[in-house]
């Protein structure tokens, strides 16, 4: 039997918490692969850096399998952070965790970070790399089944659908990986996609290679059927309605940025990223964005965590040059 | 076949190394039909051996009744984690706590053992306020990477008020109650078999779900 051991975590339960009596000179919102890595390239310039995130890891603690990280491969996700945390371990890492900020209060020359159990703390600088969450396909039964049948995680819950039937709902990696996952224990795997696929052709392949997945491309879902537990989908295509009779559906369509927090006081676009310019600025001054909530596109891995390093090497130079004390 | 390769054992043995107390784990099987009960035997002697002041006893769901009930134990195999006294704090395994798992249960050692995290100052007095028995099932699977966050925390209510039981269930293996609960999303925190929370919650979720009782 397997076990993933999460050692660094494990060993760390004595790390250093943040204080709320000194300014620091950074503090990074959210720990995924973006703000590891402005924690890594901050600390080498010597900063003063606090972290509060909700999670660490962020999205890639959901990923069974991560092929496209240079220099690893074939990794799962929760390993690969593995990887991330134990490359910081060396430094002295201030860190509030299962915390949750709910605005930025910006006075004079400093920036307090609130939470939402009322608690804030200093700081001369903001990266916020808060990254994104799944997006939601906002159709009548989607909500009230969550949990009856309607799933956003597919490692999660696929051993809860051994011998079932289930769709996966998206065209982009992340629903072909979800069938590729979900194939392995379910009865019969549909992908329901309401345009062409968008996957890396090499994981499309895998997916026409397999004769037990069924695909409708250009359908669109327009309910889940079910009353105390999803019994299926109505959807639509040029041949007109039909229902998929279905035990699960995993809703894999992509992300929405979780700048829900920070949208009334930063210019975001309209899809709610934070608009960031090359030097990874926001619209104030000291604060700084990047990864996955921001307006880059192609939210990768490998590109939240450059654009990490990135927004960490602005700040240092912000701090030397542009910083009025 | 071993649970650990040298690597994680001596992982493990430096994580156990900051143990306070000792601590006992009480597990229980069955004798005949029991799927995972000689896998979990296997992993829990291997875990005994990491640390002297980890002891392992057995029992039979059957044979010893009373411990059963004084624990709450119905279903196996099922891993209580006793205090240096031996007293039951409300901690208890459904399962066994292997793949993602082990990031649980290892914890769940260390803080019945007295190496305690604190809980939020602004949390404590509501945890102290809740004064009727409260039981917190955690329904998990072993590939989910968010369910030990929510077995830690419930595991942590449960050593913060005495009146908290707190049980993490392997949803696979426990077929029949999963299915009574409905679940097909994990992790599924369920309170006083009533109400339901997914996902891994903040304390302050499984608080307002407590105070609805
Ligand atoms: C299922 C899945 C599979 C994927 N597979 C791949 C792959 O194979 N290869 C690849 O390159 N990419 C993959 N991706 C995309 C990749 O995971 C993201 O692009 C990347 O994680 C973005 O990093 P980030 O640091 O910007 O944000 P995130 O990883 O989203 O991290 C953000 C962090 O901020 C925290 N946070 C959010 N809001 C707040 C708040 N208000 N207060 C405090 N903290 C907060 C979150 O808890 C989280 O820890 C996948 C994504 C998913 C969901």
């Amino acid at each position: 039997m397997e076990l993933n051991l999460n050692y660094e975590k494990l060993n760390n339960n004595h790390k250093n918490e943040l204080v709320n009596d000194k300014v620091y000179d950074l503090i990074i919102i959210g720990f995924g692969p973006a703000g590891i890595n402005a924690f890594l390239y901050a600390k080498r310039k010597g900063l003063n850096v606090g972290i509060i995130t909700k999670k660490i890891g962020g999205q890639v603690i959901n990923t069974s399998v991560v092929d496209n990280y240079l220099g690893t491969k074939n990794i799962n996700g929760e390993a690969l952070i593995d990887q991330f945390t134990e490359h910081i371990s060396e430094f002295d890492t201030p860190i509030l965790e299962n915390a949750t900020v709910t605005y930025i209060k910006s006075i004079n020359n400093h920036h307090e970070i609130h939470l939402t159990n009322g608690t804030f703390y200093k700081t001369r600088s903001v990266i916020i790399a808060t990254g994104s969450k799944p997006r939601q396909l906002n159709i009548p039964g989607e909500r009230d089944l969550l949990g009856k049948g309607v799933a956003y995680c597919a490692i999660c819950d696929a051993p809860l659908f051994k011998g079932k039937d289930v769709v996966v709902a998206g065209g982009g990696n992340s629903a072909v990986e979800a069938v590729l996952d979900m194939v392995k224990v379910a009865k019969s795997v549909t992908l329901v996609h309401r345009s062409e696929l968008r996957a890396d052709k090499i994981l499309v392949d895998q997916l026409y290679q397999n004769s037990e997945i069924n695909i409708h491309l250009k359908t669109k879902i327009l309910e889940v059927v079910g009353k105390d537990f999803m019994t299926g989908l109505k959807t639509k295509s040029a041949n007109g309605e039909s229902i998929i009779p279905s035990d699960g559906l995993f809703i894999e369509i992509g992300h929405i940025p979780n700048s829900d927090f920070i949208k009334d006081y930063l210019d975001v676009n309209n899809h709610g990223e934070i608009l960031v310019d090359e030097k990874n600025r926001t619209n104030i001054k000291g604060i700084f964005a990047c990864g996955d909530v921001t307006q880059i596109p192609y939210k990768q891995i490998i590109i939240a965590a450059a654009d990490g390093a990135k927004a960490a090497l602005c700040v240092n130079e912000y701090l030397n040059k542009d910083y009025i004390k | 076949m071993k649970m650990f390769n040298s690597e994680i054992e001596n992982q493990l043995k430096e994580v156990f190394s900051k143990m306070v107390n000792d601590v006992t784990i009480a597990l229980f099987t069955k004798e005949g039909e029991c799927l995972t009960c000689e896998e979990t035997r296997g992993y829990m002697q291997e875990v005994e051996a990491l640390n002297d002041k980890i002891h392992l006893k057995e029992y039979d769901i059957n044979k010893n009744q009373d411990l059963a009930k004084a624990y709450n134990v119905e279903m196996v195999p099922s891993i209580v984690i006793l205090n240096d006294k031996e007293e039951y704090l409300g901690i208890k395994f459904n399962g066994i706590p292997a793949g993602h798992e082990i990031n649980s249960f290892v914890p769940a050692i260390l803080e019945v053992s007295g190496n305690q995290s604190a809980v939020p100052e602004n949390l404590q007095s509501r945890i102290d306020n809740i004064s009727k028995p409260t039981n917190i099932k955690v329904f998990i699977t072993l590939s989910c990477p968010h369910c030990p966050g929510a077995v830690q925390k419930a595991h942590k209510l449960a050593l913060s008020n005495k009146f908290i039981d707190a049980e993490m269930i392997e949803a696979q293996t426990f077929n029949d109650i999963s299915n009574k609960f409905n679940v097909s999303s994990v992790p599924k925190i369920v309170i006083n078999d009533q109400y339901e929370l997914i996902g891994d919650q903040p304390i302050e979720a499984f608080l307002t779900e407590i105070e609805k009782n």
